[in-house]
């Protein structure tokens, strides 16, 4: 393969090396924060908006998702619009509450 | 028959068919993960208690697992780029830390899944263990079935390299979104099951 190939692959390996590295220090805040003395609602949503950042950074660099093609990426959102549908299903029962 | 586009990509995706063929599984797999992600937030939601994750669970071995998963991210993804710049003995250098790192992880696992059981903990016990047990199963599955794949591709799968090169840095591509995807899906359960 080209030198130029070559190159640009060198470069990737780098932005890999410093993604790994964020996610390492992602995971000790995620791990520190439960630590605090945090409400519920806030430690819930404190480590899902970490565990959101960590999980774009895999899948927009290790999974090359931020220069991939539009096939794939139209088939993620459609995935992701129906994993909000399920991820909300049980909201409903709220609607349909036992009263005693 | 010769299987089409492995690894010219086709004209109307743009994509060779195994990628596109990995991301179609992969959105089955949110899907399936999405289900009882959505199953627990029900359970969670509708109990009278729940236990704090970090009173049953060990928190430091999950942490040292999720340590472990992480960096056998970026070593598959290194053998991947081992493999663009035509080294073949540093992919199997990356691979092996990959394959090992999967291995360390079950390890982990079982150390963790044994200290339950020996405590008379069980999925039948509470809603908690339950989820906690068919989660991390389900996940444990899924590290199994992308170690199968690296130890092939690690050893007889390998030797398409001489063969077609070309294909064979594809294959190693697809297995890797599989693998990061195993990860990514931890990074999830981490904080949901032992820290919250």
């Amino acid at each position: 393969m080209s030198d130029t190939h070559t190159d640009e692959v060198k470069k990737h390996v780098k932005v890999y090396v410093n993604v790994f590295l964020a996610l390492m220090v992602l995971t000790v805040v995620t791990v520190a924060v439960s630590y605090l003395d945090l409400s519920i609602p806030a430690a819930i949503g404190l480590a899902l908006i970490v565990a959101t950042i960590k999980s774009s950074l895999v899948a927009g660099f290790f999974m090359h998702l931020i220069h991939e093609k539009q096939a794939i990426i139209a088939t993620l959102i459609l995935t992701v619009v129906f994993f909000l549908v399920l991820i909300f299903v049980p909201l409903f029962t709220e609607t349909d509450k036992v009263t005693y | 028959m010769e299987i089409p586009y492995t690894v010219s990509p086709r004209q109307d995706t743009g994509l060779h068919n195994a990628k596109l063929g990995i991301w179609l599984f992969l959105a089955s797999e949110v899907m399936l993960f999405g289900a009882l992600f959505s199953s627990y937030i029900l359970l969670r939601v509708g109990a009278t208690e729940w236990p704090q994750g970090s009173d049953i669970l060990s928190v430091p071995l999950a942490t040292f697992n999720t340590v472990v998963l992480i960096t056998s991210s970026i070593t598959m993804v290194m053998s991947w780029a081992a493999l663009q710049m035509n080294d073949f003995k540093k992919y199997r250098l990356y691979m092996g830390a990959t394959f090992a790192a999967g291995v360390i992880f079950l390890i982990v696992k079982t150390i963790e899944y044994s200290d339950k059981f020996s405590h008379g903990l069980f999925p039948s016990n509470n809603t908690f263990l339950a989820i906690y047990f068919c989660l991390t199963g389900l996940h444990g599955l899924h590290v199994i079935g992308g170690m199968i794949v690296n130890g092939y591709f690690l050893g007889p799968g390998s030797k398409m390299w001489k063969t077609e090169p070309e294909r064979f840095a594809n294959r190693i591509e697809v297995a890797g979104l599989y693998w990061h995807f195993v990860d990514l899906v931890w990074i999830f359960l981490f904080p949901i099951l032992y820290l919250l």
